[in-house]
């Protein structure tokens, strides 16, 4: 069931990580953009690897199911383009929380940030089908 | 009319030409490995179905990754995507032996003093897999 203390929860990432021109490249031609070179920005869902593992840690212990999990929607803005180089820490927080239908309905909002500068915000709602 | 960085005009109104994507089973792979979301409905068939689920489904993340792809070649690179949205609405079915074909196209439906914004649909074998798909994108005036 879904924990009701769910909603508010938040981490502020301590640990940062620095975006490596290769994982930008790999997760372009897994994409069919092959050619990507240090120039040019990531693709615009990028951040998702790095959100979305923040957002599993966030949730562990509320008694959801990740084998269960379908993503429901998606919304990025991203107020600077990610390159290779830059330093990225993620603040994430669960917005919403609700059972709808036998599912359980999260929406976590993740903040990658850079020089204590907000560069994407992203927010995901996840369906645990019950 | 609104001038683009490689030259293009807009509209509103206006429809952007089509592209189709190829997904398969090697691209789901790929896309598990790039991102990191190994979940394994999106690579191993008896799990997918021990779920509930009709097949292995494409990530939802790697279908709008796609279209994050289509959006990018409209505005001239990655770099002018500024907003990027899309609820996942039906599964991407992958099954084992063949391709599946994802087609995506998009219509310019405001534009602004420097982004346009577009709605995108995305269809595979005839059914909408994205609802309220947008993007918000920059351009140059001339």
């Amino acid at each position: 069931m879904l924990n009701p203390d769910l909603v508010g929860r938040t981490i502020v990432g301590v640990s940062s990580t620095q975006i490596s021109e290769e994982a930008i490249a790999i997760f372009a031609s897994a994409l069919g953009h092959h050619g990507h070179t240090a120039a040019d920005a990531a693709p615009p869902t990028f951040g998702i690897t790095l959100t979305l593992s923040e957002s599993q840690t966030l949730l562990q212990g509320s008694g959801l199911d990740w084998n269960r999990v379908v993503h429901g929607d998606q919304r990025f803005e991203i107020f600077q383009p990610l390159y290779a180089g830059m330093i990225l820490s993620c603040n994430c927080t669960v917005e919403s929380a609700r059972a709808v239908a036998g599912n359980e309905i999260v929406t976590v909002r993740s903040d990658l940030i850079s020089e204590e500068q907000t560069v994407v915000s992203s927010w995901s709602t996840l369906v645990f089908r019950g | 009319m609104t001038t683009h960085p490689l030259g293009q005009d807009f509209a509103v109104g206006q429809e952007l030409p089509a592209r189709v994507f190829i997904i398969n089973r090697e691209c789901l792979t790929q896309y598990a490995n790039a991102s990191g979301d190994q979940n394994p409905i999106h690579q191993d068939e008896a799990f997918a179905k021990s779920v509930g689920l009709e097949n292995v489904i494409a990530h939802g993340m790697f279908t709008m990754g796609l279209v994050g792809h289509y959006v990018s070649q409209i505005a001239g690179g990655n770099s002018q995507v500024r907003e990027f949205s899309a609820r996942f609405i039906k599964p991407v079915i992958v099954p084992a032996e063949r391709d599946v074909e994802l087609k995506v196209h998009a219509t310019v439906v405001e534009i602004h003093s420097e982004t346009i914004r577009l709605e995108i649909t995305a269809t595979c074998e005839h059914t909408k897999v994205l609802g309220m798909a947008k993007a918000l994108i920059g351009v140059i005036h001339q």
